[in-house]
């Protein structure tokens, strides 16, 4: 690599546009389409008796009405349960538009389209829909009691049970070890609803031409949402395209497809004949995408006098919400994920899944992972204070060693593959979080407290991802990968990578992300996984490109392949640097032609002499084109680490919370951009500190949301965010080529364990369910305080 | 019912008809195109739609077009100079990395020009108060301030 541009904080690329208002966002395309609006149900659950769409039927504008009963049998199929799992044993998700039954406020009931929204949302409100209301199952605990069914086929509303054991080496289970251990302790936890909330809101736009179809959507895997649309409507691939365009933020929510919308606006434009485009409001977003996080976790774990885990068992209830179309990885997420950067004696982790007549739960950034920190930082905090300790000793004395890596955790993850972590060096991590916050001066008093949270984050996962890469005979360097983007720079760190990896210079590097015209074949942005999976794949593809250009070069500078190099776009001879061609002539001597359209054509033209007449001007087993394409399919996920510590301030009377110092020490191997990976863990904390303090759904025993609205959905604001210090340690993968790990999800994932660990120190009481708003915090001091 | 309405915007008179429900942020999006200013909460919390009305930062979503018949309106297309150069505020937010989806950033810039313009020093408490009004859900805010007086510093250079 001769351009050093890997590693260094290379300014955005996207951010041009961005900042200029020419971002192109789903609801800035067609202006001349009509507009989609849905009659969602008011009711947490209830059976449709009838739909009178007779009193919309005159509002001016109206195009079209449809119900289920007027969806084809294809169209109107229930939507593909998306991450089968032989534990999810009556897995359910909801129809495109409500069939007999709605099972949350919010679901889709009729779909209207019209000559633009004002009008759409008009013929919706003179719709008029008659519901037999049915008793909601509101709450873990009325799910589990099983006396209401959210469906009525799924007995005791139980989606899915799973036990995983991870005996100690002995061979005795986590229940016997717990029970031999010298020290006991059981407790439960508490983890309230969240939800990724990006600012822009999902969003479809279809266009039909007749023959094809071509969608865009605010999404977070367009080359999925395309298998899936085409299979849905019965089109042939070949037939259908799928652009995610600037996208407005994800955080999980738009990793889940197709969306009944990404099912019912493709069809309504097919069926009518004209573009037809549905941009979700927010109270929609609310009531209807999805949310995460709620869990309640039963703890009992056994440990010696040193504070060593010799026995952990945690029982899980997990509030699935009214549908599983993602299966049930936030639970397994949590289960495999919980046991952070620590080897345990032995491990019994069982979760239980429940329907609830509420919105959906798919992953939001972290993807379960938060619940799980939660539970093994809250253990570690509550066995240091059991034996006295400090609370980082107990951490340290838990640690796998950072020569025992690779280290098997005995687990199936969420890839399906084994929890194998890596790399890492956790006691020099918990060395430079301690130093970084002062943890050792720290001066406690009552009403200021510090507290401390690590976790292990795998990262990366598979199956794969694809890089193309072409030079062009002007210089130019295009790159393509199939996942989408939602601000995490792709265009920057991949174009950093192409141009490291190519010896040209950034400026000639473009990058296209989540385009299936560019490249079809890809799984999604989700997981921490983009600069991992896609970044070396189109690292791959890059060598592979180079080679060639170095091949083809060497025969035009009669020198050895081995004797070039590339810098600044030129292939030269090592040493000499007289004997050089450039790429953009590399890429013309690639292709030979017949035609002499430009003035660089016309030197691959077939007189021009710069072909041997003895071989064919294409030789065998080559290709025309100075491009390459190649794939990254890690045999493992590969796993980052962190640990974050924050000193808080509680008001002593009216028990306001401040964060008064937020420190993170974090470990991606690698970085690429750090500029980038820092402001990823920046936006991670705020959603963390956002779900540690202010955020949750708030349903009411009817099912009804009541706080959708960011009036009352406390998203922070700056005056909420505590200025984040950051330090990092580089532990390279040895699974991939560039030895990355991801960074996407980090930094939300600790935060509510290190409040609660704060909050715990500068009050005095076990802090164990979480958020905790001012007056529950007011409350637990008069109960724990009298 | 539409009415005809005239709208200074970023420097150009534009005459529009609306129907009187049409929201400005509505209008200036889909009437006029463009599409730079976006739409977040639509109950004025977010920030995402702010313009400036004859230089004041308001919720483009909460304001009808034609109350403001007549007014000059600058959105995110408006900030650049006529040549195309980024104005301080764009050039330090990408300088610091001050926004990752760019979702809400129309809304911020607006709002940071105006701040600047009434507070060209601010402290770092009127900073944070000063964008108060703006979600982000990407970046924590911590790069935003820093662009805020990084922005500050080169509207200084500049004059």
């Amino acid at each position: 690599m001769t351009t050093k541009l890997f590693g260094e904080p290379v300014q955005r690329r996207e951010d041009p546009r961005l900042l200029t208002g020419q971002g192109r966002y789903l609801d800035d395309l067609g202006r001349e389409a009509l507009a989609a609006a849905f009659v969602r149900s008011p009711h947490a659950h209830a059976r449709i008796r009838d739909i009178d769409v007779g009193p919309a039927l005159d509002v001016e504008g109206l195009v079209a009405v449809y119900t289920w009963e007027d969806l084809p049998e294809r169209v109107g199929r229930a939507l593909p349960l998306l991450i089968p799992h032989p534990a999810l044993t009556h897995g359910r998700t909801a129809y495109p538009l409500a069939r007999e039954v709605v099972r949350h406020v919010g679901e889709p009931v009729v779909m209207v389209v019209a000559t633009d929204r004002y009008a759409a949302e008009d013929a919706c409100a003179l719709i008029e829909v008659d519901y037999e209301l049915r008793k909601p199952v509101v709450g873990l605990e009325e799910a589990v009691h099983g006396a209401q069914l959210v469906h009525e086929d799924v007995p005791g509303n139980v989606g899915a049970h799973l036990v995983q054991e991870v005996p100690a080496p002995g061979g005795h289970g986590a229940r016997e070890a717990i029970e031999a251990a010298p020290h006991t302790l059981s407790f439960r936890l508490d983890i309230e609803r969240s939800a990724s909330m990006p600012l822009e809101g999902r969003g479809v736009y279809a266009r039909w031409d007749g023959r094809d179809l071509r969608v865009y959507s605010s999404t977070q895997t367009s080359t999925s949402v395309r298998m899936a649309v085409a299979a849905a409507l019965g089109l042939p691939l070949p037939q259908v395209e799928v652009i995610a365009p600037d996208v407005g933020g994800g955080f999980g929510v738009k990793i889940v497809h197709p969306w009944p919308e990404e099912v019912l606006v493709p069809w309504a434009a097919m069926t009518l004949g004209r573009e037809v485009k549905w941009a979700e409001d927010r109270r929609e977003h609310f009531i209807s995408s999805a949310h995460e996080r709620a869990q309640v976790q039963h703890v009992r774990v056994g440990f010696d006098d040193e504070g060593r885990v010799l026995g952990l068992d945690v029982s899980i209830l997990h509030d699935h919400g009214a549908y599983t179309p993602y299966g049930i990885i936030v639970p397994i997420v949590t289960s495999t994920q919980l046991l952070g950067p620590y080897r345990v004696g032995a491990y019994r982790v069982e979760f239980t899944a429940v329907y609830t007549n509420t919105v959906q739960v798919t992953p939001y950034r972290g993807a379960g992972r938060p619940q799980g920190v939660f539970c093994m930082e809250r253990t570690m905090d509550k066995i240091a204070r059991h034996l006295g300790k400090d609370r980082t000793a107990v951490r340290e004395a838990n640690f796998i060693r950072p020569e025992e890596f690779p280290y098997d955790q005995g687990m199936i993850f969420q890839d399906g593959r084994p929890l194998i972590y890596d790399s890492g060096d956790y006691p020099e991590m918990l060395r430079m979080i301690k130093e970084l916050i002062g943890w050792d001066s720290f001066e406690r008093r009552p009403g200021r407290g510090i507290g401390i949270g690590c976790y292990v984050e795998g990262t990366g996962v598979g199956p794969y991802e694809g890089g193309h890469v072409q030079i062009t005979s002007d210089g130019r360097v295009h790159v393509s990968t199939g996942l989408t983007s939602q601000g995490q720079g792709h265009e920057t760190a991949f174009a950093q990578i192409a141009a490291a990896e190519l010896g040209v210079p950034i400026e000639r590097v473009s990058v296209v992300t989540g385009d299936t015209r560019r490249f079809a074949y890809a799984v999604g942005t989700f997981a921490s996984r983009a600069a991992v999976v896609s970044g070396n794949a189109i690292a791959l593809a890059c060598r592979k490109v180079r080679e060639k250009a170095l091949r083809i070069a060497a025969d035009a500078l009669e020198a050895d392949p081995a004797d070039l190099d590339i810098a600044d776009g030129l292939v030269h001879v090592a040493g000499t640097p007289s004997a050089s061609i450039p790429l953009s002539t590399v890429a013309v001597l690639a292709n030979p032609l017949r035609y002499a359209f430009d003035e660089e054509a016309a030197k691959a033209t077939q007189f021009s002499g710069t072909a041997s007449p003895d071989r064919p001007p294409v030789a065998e087993g080559e290709e025309p084109g100075l491009e390459g394409r190649d794939y990254y399919s890690p045999i493992r996920s590969t796993f980052a680490a962190g640990m974050h510590a924050a000193v808080v301030e509680t008001d002593p009377d009216t028990a306001e919370i401040k964060v008064v110092r937020y420190a993170v020490v974090h470990d991606c191997g690698r970085l690429i951009n750090p500029m980038i990976v820092e402001g990823q863990i920046h936006g991670g904390v705020a959603q963390g500190i956002g779900g540690a303090l202010y955020e949750r759904m708030v349903y009411d025993q009817h099912g009804q949301l009541v706080n959708a609205s960011f009036m009352d959905f406390l998203m922070p604001y700056a005056t909420e965010v505590p200025h984040v210090e950051t330090d990092h340690l580089e532990t390279p993968s040895p699974l991939n080529p560039l030895g990355i790990k991801g960074a996407g999800e980090a930094g939300v994932i600790p935060v509510s364990a290190v409040i609660a660990s704060a909050v715990e120190d500068a009050e005095g009481f076990a802090v164990d369910r979480m958020p905790i708003s001012p007056s529950e915090l007011f409350e637990a001091r008069r109960r724990n305080r009298g | 019912m539409e009415h005809e309405i005239t709208l200074v915007v970023n420097g150009t008179a534009r005459r529009v008809r609306v129907p009187a429900r049409r929201l400005l942020s509505d209008c200036l999006r889909h009437d006029l195109g463009l599409t730079g200013t976006h739409v977040g909460c639509e109950h004025g919390v977010c920030g995402c739609c702010t313009v400036l009305l004859e230089g004041r930062p308001v919720r483009s979503c909460l304001t009808f077009a034609v109350t403001v018949d007549g007014a000059e309106i600058t959105t995110v297309e408006g900030l650049a100079g006529s040549d195309g150069r980024l104005s301080a505020v764009q050039r330090a937010f990408a300088e610091c990395h001050g926004l990752q989806c760019g979702f809400c950033t129309p809304g911020f810039l607006c709002t940071v020009t105006a701040l600047l313009a009434d507070n060209p020093v601010p402290t770092d408490d009127e900073v944070i108060e000063g964008i108060s009004g703006n979600l982000c859900r990407c970046t924590g805010y911590q790069n935003i301030v820093k662009a805020v007086h990084r922005a500050a510093e080169l509207r200084a250079e500049e004059t």
